[in-house]
């Protein structure tokens, strides 16, 4: 086999997702060519970092102007020549990010092949070029094992990058190759602005500690009162369960679970949560949990390494006042 | 003054009847045999779907007669048919559905998304803007939208979370959910939305609230084409292979702690220390 994995950077740095994506692409057990595009003024830096990337047996990558925001109709050109018929790759692996799963299925159609989407392991077996990958289903209730049959050629995937680790750097380099870009004269869409949300926190999806409020949060206004003292004092990021995000206690992009982010921190602490399966499906790989609820019945309990049983509003600031005391 | 020559808008909205998974009534089991979830458990419209539908019946608010049609399409099995009259109650105009028989293998988003290039070749008046859920929360794989608009060479937004349409310029600007924060785009029509959830509640069915009996009354006078794929000449048959469906993994969990500073104790072992402040 021979993958070819689209590396998605921001600010220089390559997306944590896509090493993963990496990762996951070494375990088809063939070549991994890696795929850099970008505007003129990043390509340069983010190659340097991606040829040390362990797993990689090449880099291509691809520079224009009409990359430096990465729109689906402007790079699937791209991936599409690439792919066209000649080309080496049995596989295009990317992480399940808000842009690679844009991009992805797009190229795919244009193909007319199928994806798979958000897959959690993967296995290639070279006798008949068959794959086979196990992803969620049903918001984390069920785990569907799927076969890419060797009648689809090019199989593409999404990652899950908590089921899979980061790819490391190593010493040496592979040898990177720059591929001219696809001018598309008038795109139909055209990126306007990004706006990122500023805060002092660590990014939900990356952070090794995260602080979750759910419904028992009441309001906006109390989940911030009680969820910022607790996430400061342990460098957390704050999540949310559905419910809370529903009720507009939290921001869509706070939530956790199947249809949110799925998060696997060193902690996670669920606090108010009830814990409905779908929750669950986006923290259960999670290092640590702590649960902290009043129902001792809530199902929350049934997966928390710590569950204490208690008022969070009291609870909470005894936490943070005692923590800060250490 | 002469009236405007721009094109009036004709919206398509794809919906799909499934198990809705988010609602706490809902069990999800996996069948003993391996081959997939018991199905004999409430099935309604995709959230992410009913999103869809308001937001095409909103700027209908906002555009008024300027939105020419709002054409629902779903692929499924005969009982689809109820989701449709769901989504007419909501203010759609009308529905086409691509009927399935019962027991068929549930296709994949490539081949809805063939299905739905069909339908669209067969509107007379064209269709100028699809506007769809980002994922149906069964099968939770988020392509269909993206597929179609690789298909159709058209643009797409995908995650969308805010719609504005100006017809006169036949261009839309969308705000989109990225990682970490918001998207503008400008896109051209025809375009393809996504949608996603900001400010909107996933878990409550907006079905209790369009369920008035006058609603009810007037979805059942709007008419419902039925077509076939069999008409549409396309082939639905799947291209990947469901080799099983099983359980997740259990964590093991359950242990509790009687007290704050038992708790502390537990993140001290875990080598979880609080960072300065």
């Amino acid at each position: 086999p021979h993958a070819l994995v689209f590396l998605e950077h921001r600010a220089g740095m390559i997306d944590s997702g896509s090493l993963s994506a990496l990762t996951a692409a070494q375990q088809l057990g063939g070549q991994v060519t890696g795929l850099v595009v970008g505007g003129p003024d990043e390509v340069k830096g983010v190659v340097e970092k991606a040829k040390k990337l362990k797993g990689l047996s090449a880099l291509l990558h691809s520079t224009s102007s009409q990359y430096a925001a990465p729109i689906p109709e402007t790079v699937s050109p791209l991936l599409e020549k690439l792919l066209s018929s000649g080309a080496p790759f049995t596989h295009v692996v990317s992480s399940h990010s808000s842009s690679a799963k844009s991009l992805l299925p797009r190229v795919a159609a244009r193909l007319d092949l199928p994806a798979v989407s958000d897959i959690t392991s993967v296995e290639h077996d070279s006798s008949d070029n068959s794959t086979t990958f196990t992803r969620p289903i049903y918001a984390g209730n069920a785990i569907a094992t799927v076969r890419a049959p060797p009648s689809v050629p090019i199989k593409f995937f999404t990652v899950r990058s908590t089921a899979f680790s980061a790819a490391p750097e190593q010493d040496s380099q592979v040898e990177d190759t720059s591929v001219d870009p696809i001018e598309v004269s008038s795109p139909p869409s055209q990126h306007v602005r990004t706006d990122l949300t500023k805060s002092d926190r660590p990014e939900l999806g990356v952070a090794s500690r995260v602080v979750s409020g759910g419904r028992a949060l009441k309001n906006a206004e109390t989940f911030n009162a009680t969820l910022e003292p607790l996430a400061d004092i342990l460098g957390a990021a704050i999540g949310a369960s559905r419910a809370a995000v529903d009720a507009g206690y939290a921001d869509n992009s706070l939530q956790v679970g199947q249809t949110g982010k799925v998060v696997a921190p060193e902690l996670y602490m669920a606090i108010g949560i009830s814990g409905a399966i779908q929750h669950l499906a986006g923290m259960k790989d999670s290092k640590m949990i702590v649960a902290i609820n009043k129902d001792p019945d809530a199902p929350i309990f049934q997966v928390a390494d710590a569950g204490l049983v208690a008022d969070l509003y009291e609870a909470v600031p005894e936490l943070v006042e005692k923590l800060k005391a250490q | 003054m002469r009236p405007t020559a721009a094109r009036l808008l004709n919206i398509l909205v794809p919906i799909k009847r499934q198990v809705r998974t988010v609602d706490y009534a809902v069990k999800i089991r996996v069948n003993p045999d391996q081959k997939g979830i018991d199905l004999n458990v409430k099935h309604s419209m995709n959230p992410f779907d009913e999103i869809a539908v308001e937001e095409a019946v909103k700027l209908r608010e906002r555009l008024k007669d300027k939105v020419k049609s709002i054409k629902v399409v779903t692929i499924g099995p005969p009982k689809s048919l109820e989701t449709l009259r769901t989504a007419l109650a909501m203010g759609a105009d009308s529905g086409i559905h691509v009927e399935l028989a019962e027991g068929a293998p549930p296709p994949e988003p490539l081949g809805i998304a063939k299905a739905l290039r069909a339908v669209i070749a067969h509107e007379q008046d064209g269709v100028d803007l699809v506007i769809m859920g980002k994922q149906a929360i069964d099968d939770d794989a988020g392509q269909t939208g993206q597929m179609l608009a690789g298909l159709m060479d058209w643009a797409q937004a995908t995650f969308a979370s805010k719609v504005e349409v100006d017809t006169e310029k036949k261009e839309a600007s969308v705000t989109r959910e990225i990682d970490g924060g918001l998207e503008e785009l400008r896109c051209r029509l025809p375009l393809v939305v996504t949608t996603d959830l900001r400010g909107r509640r996933l878990t409550a069915s907006v079905e209790p609230r369009y369920a008035s009996l006058p609603n009810i009354m007037k979805a059942k006078k709007k008419q419902i084409v039925k077509l076939s794929p069999e008409y549409l000449q396309v082939d639905l048959t799947p291209r990947l292979e469901t080799l099983k469906v099983t359980e997740p993994a259990k964590r093991q969990g359950g242990a509790k702690v009687a007290s704050v500073d038992e708790l502390i104790a537990k993140l001290k072992e875990a080598g979880i220390k609080p960072v300065a402040s």
